[in-house]
């Protein structure tokens, strides 16, 4: 067992700041342990040399009385759709396969002002569009509790290397529930903050109405540790919000007493898994006994938040991604007879197939004569989703779901079938259309030994609320703790 | 058959911003290719626009002094399309809110006056250029030009010939020059219009089938496609054929007009709000503030100049069209206070000497000081007016300080009328003859005498002074 990997990453930061560990020492147990996890391929760019070479700065920071935040010095793992100046950062794809950003985004920034040790950039869907890795031109992700099922997605590298103890924490990013859904399928924790509470400088954006950076680790005082780093307003990006951000960390009391918690009706109907059905309930009535107060009620608009947010999702990816011409950076194809050529060759050959197919439904939605019948009936949708989630939000401090219908699915078996794996949104894309904050958490397990998830929804700016409500229940469970036997070493 | 003409116009302005419209980048002209860019303007994967107040500033200005609405709650909008100077593949511009509406501007042709309206203005950015290296054979992106910010003005179709478009400009170019907006330099492309033009039989209830030509960029070049394509486009009409609606460009060289792109092959620009930018809050305090700071426009300083300095109503109008000249015209007058003095110098040696260099009002690059002491010379009766029109261009032509050059060059008049006699008695006793003739009724010899003596000057006398001695002298 291997001891070091197992600590939450404020359990390390504490060792690493009394000098009972090293930092370079830390690193080098990560780095080893995601070069362990390789079956699971986790990463598409392990960063030895500049990880070593950082941390031993750090460390001399440390040893000076340096220290720069309660996580310095703990190595972590950033999904590679976030720019890192002179790294790689693919979005998994083919197109920016060989991509070094001549800049960092502002949350790896931050990151790395804080004094953590950037160790790998981690595999994803292409582009972000998936809910399973497996549309990533690196090869698909494993789920470390059972590698013939996925991790979830599109953050399934960042996701399930937490899960595999190949990460102490990692970001991801979610547009439509990619961090909350493969936090769910390896049981960690993740929250999607509010929309413009994390800045989107240098995430290479899918759909920018809805895109968040967010922090992946094994516990609620992990993320809301990461998250009072990263949060808060830049002015590099417009869509932030220039309200105060921080003392998450320091907002955990662990006490839900007289919590007002709704829960959705629609949310739990057709579709959901019993065993998924079951483990949320409980978890309901845990929170319950512990002093929070339960209320079913009917949430409405749901059944059109899958077709508006595919429909925002991916007019918004058909433009950001028209820049992907093989011109400038990335693929570009060895011979073209001329420009059109050179376009059509470089998009044909450099994009996936679930790209593509979100490329054209997205151009599609936002053709002469079909905007007001698509695009714009959906940003209707989308303010009626909101208002739904306003009037809850009125009678209730959180909403508790599932997180996803069912646990992990097996390799292989949403690919042909892209309809069914846009089913599996359907609890988490609602959230991003309303620009709410949500945060996933395990609580429990399914009789074939896979995680299941539970979602936290919040008011605008309440990541503290979810934070504590996921802490208190962390507090009295131990779901969260779990480790997969395939990556216990 | 008789035709009407009916041409409307889309202006394109590159706003004077230090910085381009969504990242801090320079907008300056030129420079080596790609030093004048960031990741933000050369559209790096995960950068985002930071919209540039300054930018909206300007375009909430040319709002206000073309009498438009502004729109409180406007947003960009992205158009989408592939060529590889736009490294976004989409430009951010607007087309459902546009920041200003429903404006308009009277125009005076030959003494009659016109209200031209104007749909909207929007913001927008530049995007690069395409170089192509035929050494290498390939074709090179500049992206310094990327982000520069540009309005674009868009009137209805109420102009009716080439004379009232060219004016319609002229008032554009010069109430933007007034406010600072734009240097309007249409040689570096910073002020260029998209021409549409149609023809319809006098009296008809609808305009006929329009073309567009792109991005002309003189005066001259706009007046002489008009001219052309409603020619073109009345010979069709005549010979029974139809105008097709398209997208033509412009040969100057070639002087005709040619056919691009038709309206079936016009591209679907998938315009959608812009997500990367908030709708921009415009508050009354803001148009408030930006209305008292406004200057002096061209129609206000006309009738200030009629009232305040009497200049004649054709000389105002024209020294007031150039801010450049109404800057010139009003330094000079701080420093001399004779109006009706500078005026003359510009609309009779500045006009001539623009005409004769090929050169525009916004080209002058000689002090109002200079202009000044030069008027200052004549009026001391220092230097005659002869001398002061030589003076005058080595002015316009290099700024020198006439009361250094009339020292060096010993240019002062001469008043010493004892000096001027004994040089009048000289060219009497060795011109008999035209003394002759002077005596037998030949005026012509008199100017002929004068001549002699001032050349004799050195053209430094006051010539009214020879005109007095020759003539007595001659009695």
């Amino acid at each position: 067992m291997n001891r070091l990997m197992d600590l939450s990453s404020l359990q390390l930061a504490q060792k690493l700041h009394n000098k009972e560990i090293g930092v370079v020492e830390a690193t080098k147990e990560m780095l080893n342990a995601i070069e362990h996890s390789k079956a699971l391929n986790i990463a598409i760019t392990v960063c030895e040399k500049e990880a070593l070479a950082q941390a031993e700065k750090v460390q001399k920071r440390i040893d000076k009385g340096e220290i720069a935040s309660p996580l310095a010095g703990v190595p972590m793992a950033i999904k590679d759709n976030i720019c890192t100046k002179g790294i790689n950062t693919t979005c998994g794809s083919k197109m920016l396969y060989n991509f070094k950003p001549p800049y960092n985004a502002t949350a790896a920034n931050k990151l790395e002002q804080a004094d953590t040790i950037l160790c790998a950039k981690m595999n994803m869907d292409e582009f972000a569009m998936g809910s399973t890795t497996e549309t990533s031109y690196f090869g698909q992700v494993k789920n470390p509790w059972n590698i013939e099922y996925v991790p979830g997605g599109s953050s399934g590298g960042s996701a399930a290397a937490v899960a595999a103890r190949s990460a102490f924490f990692t970001l991801g990013s979610d547009t439509g529930g990619s961090i909350r859904q493969p936090c769910s399928f390896c049981g960690v924790t993740g929250i999607k903050p509010t929309y413009g509470r994390v800045s989107r400088y240098g995430l290479i954006a899918y759909g920018s109405s809805l895109d968040q950076i967010g922090p992946i680790a094994r516990t609620a005082e992990d993320v809301a540790a990461v998250l009072d780093i990263i949060a808060g307003y830049d002015k590099a990006d417009s869509t932030s919000l220039n309200q105060s951000a921080g003392g998450y960390l320091a907002a955990l009391k662990g006490d839900v007493k007289g919590l007002k918690i709704g829960i959705p009706k629609e949310y739990f109907t057709t579709g959901l898994d019993e065993e998924v059905k079951q483990s949320v309930l409980s978890a309901a009535k845990e929170l319950e006994s512990m002093g929070a107060i339960l209320e079913e009620f009917s949430l409405p608009m749901t059944e059109y938040a899958i077709p508006a947010y595919y429909i925002i999702a991916s007019a918004e990816a058909s433009s950001n991604l028209s820049r992907y011409d093989g011109i400038k950076y990335g693929y570009r194809p060895e011979k073209s007879e001329d420009l059109l050529d050179l376009y059509l060759k470089a998009r044909s050959e450099g994009f996936g197939r679930e790209v593509k197919r979100r490329i054209m439904l997205g151009a599609f939605a936002l053709s002469s004569g079909y905007y007001d019948a698509y695009y714009k009936k959906a940003l209707q949708t989308k303010a009626l989703i909101k208002k739904a989630f306003d009037d809850a939000f009125n009678k209730y401090d959180i909403i508790l779901s599932p997180t996803a219908p069912t646990a992990a699915l097996k390799l292989g078996e949403s690919l042909d079938d892209p309809l069914k794996m846009y089913l599996g949104d359907i609890y988490t894309v609602s959230v991003n259309l309303a620009g709410l904050p949500a945060l996933a958490a395990p609580c429990g397990f399914t009789k074939s030994g896979l995680p299941i998830g539970m979602q936290f929804i919040g008011k605008p700016l309440s990541e503290n609320v979810l934070l504590n409500t996921a802490f208190a229940y962390q507090q009295k469970t131990n779901f969260h703790t779990m480790a997969p036997k395939e990556a216990v070493k | 058959m008789n035709y009407e003409v009916v041409i409307g116009l889309e202006v394109h302005v590159e706003l004077a911003t230090a910085s381009k419209i969504f990242c801090g980048c320079t907008t300056a002209f030129g420079g080596e290719p790609n030093t004048h860019c960031c990741p933000v303007c050369t559209g790096m994967p995960g950068t985002l626009p930071v919209l540039n107040k300054m930018a909206v500033e300007y375009t909430i200005a040319a709002g206000l002094a073309t009498n438009c609405n502004i729109t409180r709650n406007c947003q960009f909008d992205r158009k989408n399309y592939f060529y590889p100077d736009l490294p976004k593949a989409y430009q951010v511009s607007q087309l459902y809110l546009p920041i200003c509406t429903d404006g308009h501007i009277e125009i005076d042709v030959d003494g009659v006056k016109k209200t031209i309206n104007i749909r909207e203005i929007h913001m927008e950015e530049d995007a690069g250029k395409l170089i192509h290296d035929p050494w290498a054979d390939a074709t090179l992106v500049d992206y310094n030009r990327c982000g520069v910010p540009l309005i674009e003005i868009v009137s209805q179709p109420d102009m009716r010939s080439a004379k009232e478009v060219l004016t319609y400009l002229q008032e554009l170019k010069s109430r933007l020059e007034y406010l600072g907006v734009s240097d309007c330099k249409m040689q570096e492309g910073s002020m260029r219009a998209d021409v549409n033009v149609s023809v319809n039989p006098v009296g008809a209830k609808e305009f006929g089938t329009r073309t567009e030509m792109k991005n002309m960029n003189s005066f001259k070049a706009i007046a002489r496609a008009i001219e052309f394509e409603s020619k073109r486009q009345m010979e069709l009409l005549d010979e029974g054929k139809r105008v097709v609606q398209q997208t033509r460009r412009w040969d100057d060289n070639k002087g005709v007009s040619l056919a691009m792109r038709s309206k079936e092959n016009a591209q679907d620009y998938r315009y959608f709000p812009e997500p990367d930018l908030t709708p921009i809050c415009i508050s009354q305090e803001w148009i408030d503030r930006i209305l008292s700071q406004q200057p002096e426009l061209p129609e206000q300083k006309r009738l200030r100049y009629i009232s305040e300095y009497s200049l004649p109503q054709y000389d105002t109008n024209i020294i007031t069209t150039y801010k450049a000249l109404a800057d010139l015209f009003e330094e000079t007058v701080a420093l001399t206070a004779m109006p009706k003095e500078v005026s003359n110098w510009i609309m009779g040696d500045l006009m001539k000497a623009l005409n004769d260099s090929e050169k525009q009002p916004e080209d002058i690059d000689f002090s109002a000081k200079n202009l000044a002491k030069l008027i200052k010379l004549v009026d001391k009766g220092a230097i005659n007016r002869n001398i002061a029109k030589k003076v005058f261009l080595e002015i316009f032509e290099k700024n020198i300080d006439p009361e250094q050059y009339v020292q060096e060059h010993g240019l002062q008049m001469v008043n010493d009328t004892s000096e001027v006699k004994a040089v009048i008695e000289t060219i009497l006793a060795n011109n008999p003859q035209s003394v002759a003739d002077f005596k037998s009724g030949k005026e012509k010899a008199f100017g002929f005498l004068v001549g002699q003596a001032m050349r004799e000057l050195r053209g430094k006398a006051d010539p009214a002074l020879v005109n007095q001695l020759l003539k007595d002298l001659l009695k």
